[in-house]
């Protein structure tokens, strides 16, 4: 029974984290631990679980996401039944960059649930890595962290904070058994973004990226652009002279 | 308001989207709509059974979650935007198939129901409806109608093949079949002509699982094509072909099929595979789905799209219609190497307005070329309508109101089962509202 993987998703109800859960269970039975902030959405999810993987155990947890002391209680919980293969943190939501720049309370609670939050997380499971020697944290982070764009930089700089702090992460244990990942999708086909598709929006199928983090994270990579082709894309745009990336409209 | 195409991309109108992610809001989505709606899945349909120009269209994708299975009875219960491929991937590796799909797995069940999809297997296993036991329905009024084939089976009667206009389907319980693996054992005949189509057709009924041919349309009335038919079987520890993911890249500017690439395109079909006849294990992927290899196929025909012309006649009348029909089709130069042929088993579906019945079914698609185009199917919709034959409204964005009405004799029981609040481009069309 102690063989299984134990997986813990926070921010349960993301497609793209739901849809790594389907493929981590479908391969082999694990424990799985679902957070999120409301439980009969995380329910739906974890019945879901249930009838993909039977002999896989999953547990549901409600915890608030912006508070420190919710956040260590929740992850200390998690790890008082045994050391943490997987901490997939995935939570976060899409906020409307002219409502950022309307009103600084959106403004704030992007950057909180967008950037702050996921860090603590992180946190509190590093800390607990630590003392076990092993694990593996993997932080959904994004596209638009790569750079500013008029577009959408609040969300942008939010998942920039989860791309400095992973890398510090990466450099605390460089040479040791945990890991840190950084994945940075692009744009997904999810509830998130439907709206866009059918603007005529491309983007990529939420199985596809899914696919993408969880062999990415068994080959133990550090960065996982997901679809790949994200990392020649970002590459550019980081690179583009500002006079060039100032006339973009992007 | 967003522009949504259905499958033929015929037409870009405007819909107000709205997507419905969490079943406990469906009722509420549905309540705010200040326009009539309909549900919308993988919007697979060719024409506008799926569209509702200028109104509402609420998108089902979102409710994909599976709620139980029962290993005892292969009973799945799971929410009405559940793609059949979810189901196919994970089911078939632990014994349990779909007994009835599409010739695409990329729909939703809420979609397969509204259909009443069939499949090659319908000699012996019938609609997708007939595994249905049962369904939920929301209705705009907010009522929820629980139905099944032995409760409130005049509701499930209409929902089964009911286009979505009787409400909401938001979750259903499918019974499964048991299966020994993803592998079937098939066989490709060539034939030159109908009656060796029959014959064949008829011959293989007792003893294959799953039947149907490709017809060459530019053959004119004699028909030649290939007869294929499948069984299941088990082969232990033979590893699953890798998909093959392509994509068909552009939209062409004018399509790429046309009077000269289907002719020369048919022959080498024909011939390449006639050689290849024969005995062959297959996959059930590209058995099944052999189309959904390449995704977005349906841009070959460019930016005017493309419709589907799918009618079902009688046996008796079923020869000389066909064969009308096939000459009909060759003296036009219209049409496309997708062109099939197949006889339905003798067993009538359970829904209302669902369309396979007893007879021989044949499915062609068109690229729309206008005019010439509506010519050849006013020529097509005379020989069905001699023959008593109808068409499948989820292929069509174009048939008369009047070949829908003597094709549907039960529609006068449907519409009192029809949900005020709902209507899409195809209910306008054929039921006025």
């Amino acid at each position: 029974m102690t063989n299984r993987k134990k997986i813990v998703i926070i921010g349960a109800t993301s497609a793209i984290a739901e849809h790594c859960a389907r493929l981590w269970l479908v391969k082999e039975a694990a424990d799985i631990v679902l957070v999120g902030r409301e439980r009969p959405r995380i329910e739906r999810v974890a019945t879901d679980l249930k009838v993909r993987s039977p002999q896989s155990a999953i547990t549901v947890m409600e915890s608030g996401f912006l508070e420190p002391d919710a956040i260590l209680k929740t992850v200390t919980d998690i790890v008082a039944s045994g050391p943490v293969d997987i901490a997939l943190i995935a939570h976060g939501s899409l906020p409307e960059q002219a409502e950022c720049q309307a009103n600084l309370e959106t403004c704030r609670a992007a950057l909180d649930v967008n950037g702050v939050s996921p860090v603590l997380f992180a946190e509190a499971f590093a800390q607990a890595m630590e003392k076990a020697g092993r694990g593996t944290i993997a932080v959904i982070g994004s596209v638009a962290g790569d750079r500013g764009r008029r577009s959408n930089y609040v969300y942008g700089a939010a998942k920039g904070l989860v791309t400095r702090y992973v890398q510090g992460l990466q450099h605390r244990f460089a040479g040791k058994a945990v890991k840190a990942v950084l994945i940075k999708p692009g744009p997904t086909d999810t509830p998130m973004t439907a709206h866009l598709k059918f603007n005529g929006a491309k983007l990529a199928p939420v199985d596809d990226v899914a696919r993408q983090i969880v062999d990415g994270i068994a080959a133990g990579k550090p960065v996982i652009y997901a679809p790949g082709k994200w990392w020649l894309i970002m590459m550019i745009i980081r690179h583009l002279p500002a006079f060039i990336f100032n006339k973009m409209n992007i | 308001m967003m522009p949504v195409r259905s499958w033929g991309r015929l037409s870009a109108e405007p819909h107000q989207v709205t997507f419905l992610n969490d079943p406990s809001r469906v009722s509420a989505h549905m309540a705010a709509s200040a326009l009539p709606g309909i549900a919308h899945g993988m919007g697979r349909s060719y024409g506008d059974v799926c569209l509702n120009p200028h109104g509402a269209l609420w998108v089902t994708t979102g409710l994909d979650h599976l709620i139980a299975f029962d290993e005892e009875t292969g009973v799945l219960t799971c929410e009405a935007g559940v793609l059949l491929k979810d189901i196919q991937r994970l089911m078939i590796p632990r014994g349990w198939i779909l007994p009835v799909t599409p010739g695409t797995q990329l729909a939703t069940v809420g979609g397969a129901i509204a259909n009443d999809v069939h499949s090659k297997n319908h000699h012996a296993l019938g609609t997708f409806g007939d595994h249905v036991a049962g369904l939920t329905l929301l209705r705009t009024d907010g009522t929820e109608i629980q139905c099944g084939p032995d409760h409130q089976a005049d509701w499930f009667a209409a929902t089964v093949g009911g286009l979505g206009l009787t409400g909401v389907i938001v979750k259903a319980d499918i019974r499964l079949r048991r299966v020994s693996g993803p592998w079937l054992e098939t066989e490709t005949i060539a034939y030159h002509n109908l009656d060796a189509f029959f014959a064949l057709a008829d011959g293989s009924e007792a003893g294959w699982e799953h039947t149907v041919s490709w017809i060459d349309c530019m053959s004119g009335a004699r028909g030649r094509g290939l007869f294929m038919r499948g069984n299941p079987v088990s082969i232990a520890h033979r590893p699953s072909p890798t998909p093959r993911k392509r994509a068909m890249p552009v939209e062409p500017p004018v399509s790429l099929v046309n009077g000269l690439s289907l002719r020369a395109f048919n022959t080498a079909y024909y011939n390449l595979k006639r050689w290849q006849a024969g005995w062959a294990l297959t996959h059930y992927e590209p058995f099944f789905y052999p189309l959904d290899g390449l995704l977005d196929w349906n841009r070959m025909y460019g930016p005017k799209g493309f419709y589907q012309y799918q009618c079902v006649v009688s046996r008796a009348a079923g020869k000389d219609a066909v064969s009308a029909m096939l000459r009909e089709i060759a003296r036009s130069g219209e049409g496309s190497f997708l062109a099939v042929l197949k006889t339905f088993g003798n067993r009538e579906a359970p829904g209302l307005l669902s369309f396979a019945r007893p007879g021989v079914t044949l499915a062609l698609d068109f690229p729309n070329n206008g005019e010439a185009t509506h010519r050849l199917f006013a020529r097509l919709d005379a020989i069905v309508r001699e023959a008593g034959g109808r068409l499948y409204p989820a292929k069509d964005a174009r048939m008369p109101k009047d070949l829908f009405e003597r094709g549907y004799p039960r529609l006068g029981d449907f519409l009192k089962f029809r949900d005020p609040g709902i209507s899409s481009g195809l209910s306008r069309r054929l039921m006025g509202s």
